[in-house]
């Protein structure tokens, strides 16, 4: 069944640590349990970025993940839209002046969607996602549309 | 190296393990012969970071050391500067603290309980228990404002009281708790198939675990019987009965495995909730911070010099924070043992011939905390292009300094 334009598939998402503290990922984790419960609209998170759709990244990126970070980015097949979720992701954080990170996500791979808190609720995240669902929704409708063209 | 053994590299993106932590298994056939781990991908510099900011700036940044440990950290760092400082808490503040301690780790036991079944397999019973996980979670959001990272220690006391409306909702989060405790005992004591998979699984000798200084859970569920909480009682859990958990309790025997890590954490459980019932009969009343004023309090700690260790048994076992004041705005030093760092090592005994598919339930069954624990990185001299070096590396290089500094 189709929700509305925007629900036409079901979103996989890879979950992406990057030095992160733990507690954005078990935000991640309780937005996924009954609670808040994201895997009624079939989201779900699957154990290889080769299978995903979305990416969920959490945490600054470490010196020794900086690598990590883009493989992954290069192996999850396109249309791909990337989430970054907490503030350590999105501009450093509390972490902003340490030497072993090299800055926010967007520095490494192209970011889509932010979700700012630290760490924020699971009900941001969900929201998080359902933006990047849109997003991802219209870059599949523009392709369409170029390949017809 | 065997010849007919293969090694398995796991991680540091990997979907059994939430966090980025580098494994390196040598296999022969389905038998774990040699472990390897290759930790500091979740290295952020704290430490390094700590020394440029203020104590009271410290203090958030101690509870972004680990997510669910953030009770743990910033309530052994205010230790650390109190006694440095030489601030004493005013008690009130103490059970305050004691029952954010003991909320956290009802709430970091069952997130455990849940990961411990999903690593089985029995992917209904983590989502159950997570669902039951939510309601600590409310309860600690009423009484700090957040979910996770509470923000609510501050040096010499707490940010925030109980007030008297809050009081009968702490009791009755813990009644759902009592109310489902059978449930959750039930579950994971008396399934066979949960049995089958953990007992003899993952064993950890009480000589290994001594010699490893294993802490917390893991270190009790080998028969040690080791918790700060009875052996230097400190805040308030000196006017407690806190005694330390070990399986025999329950079973009337010892064997160190994943079943009697899940027995320890399954009645710590228990004892948290009757901790904070002790703490809620006899709270009594007065200030909950010595100093509410936050820039005299900066002043006090600029002017103060000296050493100062805080501990703190955290759901994962000991952490220890030190931290030198001198006469600055700045720590001098600040060093943050969590303890993950003393459990790593017991893997390697934990693992060796296992099975391949015992991997995950044995590395979750210590509650591996990487993010608390990736804070040292150790750099080897990295002659050309080896970068580990082995033990007899280690040991010629032992030798020659030895033959060097010899006169």
């Amino acid at each position: 069944m189709k929700l509305n334009k925007y629900f036409e598939r079901s979103l996989w998402v890879f979950h992406l640590n990057t030095g992160s503290c733990n507690g954005c990922d078990i935000e991640i984790v309780a937005g996924l349990t009954p609670r808040y419960d994201l895997e009624r609209f079939g989201i779900k998170l699957v154990g290889s970025p080769k299978h995903a759709d979305v990416l969920l990244v959490t945490g600054p990126v470490t010196s020794k993940m900086l690598d990590r970070v883009k493989r992954v980015y290069e192996q999850t097949p396109d249309p791909k839209a990337v989430i970054v979720v907490g503030a350590c992701g999105t501009s450093g954080g509390v972490f902003y002046n340490s030497y072993n990170i090299s800055g926010s996500v967007d520095k490494v791979i192209p970011v889509d969607v932010y979700v700012p808190g630290c760490p924020p609720r699971p009900e941001a995240i969900i929201n998080g996602v359902l933006q990047a669902w849109i997003k991802l929704e219209k870059l599949r409708e523009s392709m369409k549309v170029a390949r017809v063209k | 190296m065997n010849k007919e053994s293969y090694s398995i590299p796991i991680g540091p993106v990997h979907p059994s393990l939430k966090e980025p932590m580098t494994f390196n298994f040598e296999i022969y056939g389905e038998r774990i012969e040699k472990v390897n781990l290759a930790p500091g991908d979740n290295h952020r510099g704290i430490e390094f970071m700590g020394r440029q900011r203020n104590p009271i700036q410290i203090i958030y940044l101690a509870e972004r050391i680990c997510g669910i440990c953030s009770a743990s950290h910033p309530f052994a760092f205010c230790r650390a500067v109190e006694n440095a400082a030489g601030i004493e808490v005013p008690e009130r503040a103490q059970y305050i603290r004691v029952i954010i301690a003991e909320l956290e780790r009802i709430h970091s036991h069952i997130l455990w309980a849940g990961v411990a079944a999903h690593e089985l397999g029995f992917d209904s019973v983590l989502y159950l228990s997570w669902r039951a996980r939510e309601k600590v979670l409310d309860l600690l959001e009423d009484l700090t404002g957040n979910r996770i990272n509470y923000g609510i220690f501050m040096i010499g006391g707490v940010r925030r009281d109980i007030s008297e409306e809050q009081i009968p909702r702490i009791r009755e989060t813990l009644e759902y708790y009592k109310d489902i405790y059978g449930k959750i005992e039930d579950i994971f004591l008396n399934d066979p198939t949960i049995a089958l998979r953990t007992k003899n699984v993952g064993v950890l000798t009480k000589e290994d675990a001594l010699r490893l200084c294993a802490v917390g859970p893991t270190t009790r569920a080998s028969g040690i019987n080791k918790d700060i909480r009875q052996d230097q009682p400190y805040s308030a859990y000196a006017d407690l009965e806190v005694k330390a958990i070990t399986p025999d309790v329950l079973t009337g025997e010892v064997n160190g495995d994943v079943y009697d890590r899940i027995i320890v954490r399954l009645l710590e459980l228990v004892q948290s909730i009757q901790i904070i019932e002790q703490c809620l009969d006899n709270m009594p009343s007065g200030e909950i911070v010595v100093e509410k004023k936050l820039v005299k309090l900066l002043n006090q700690l600029k002017k103060a010099k000296g050493e100062g260790i805080g501990r703190h048994e955290a759901p994962r076992g000991e952490v220890i924070h030190y931290v030198k004041l001198n006469e600055s705005e700045l720590p001098e030093v600040w060093k943050a043992r969590a303890p993950t760092y003393n459990n790593l090592m017991t893997w390697v005994p934990m693992l060796i011939g296992q099975q391949i598919a015992d991997i995950p339930i044995v590395i979750a069954s210590i509650d591996p905390c990487i993010a608390c624990m990736d804070r040292v990185t150790i750099l080897n001299k990295a002659n050309g292009q080896k970068d580990t070096l082995t033990k007899k590396d280690l040991h010629e290089l032992s030798v020659q300094k030895t033959r060097r500094i010899a006169p």
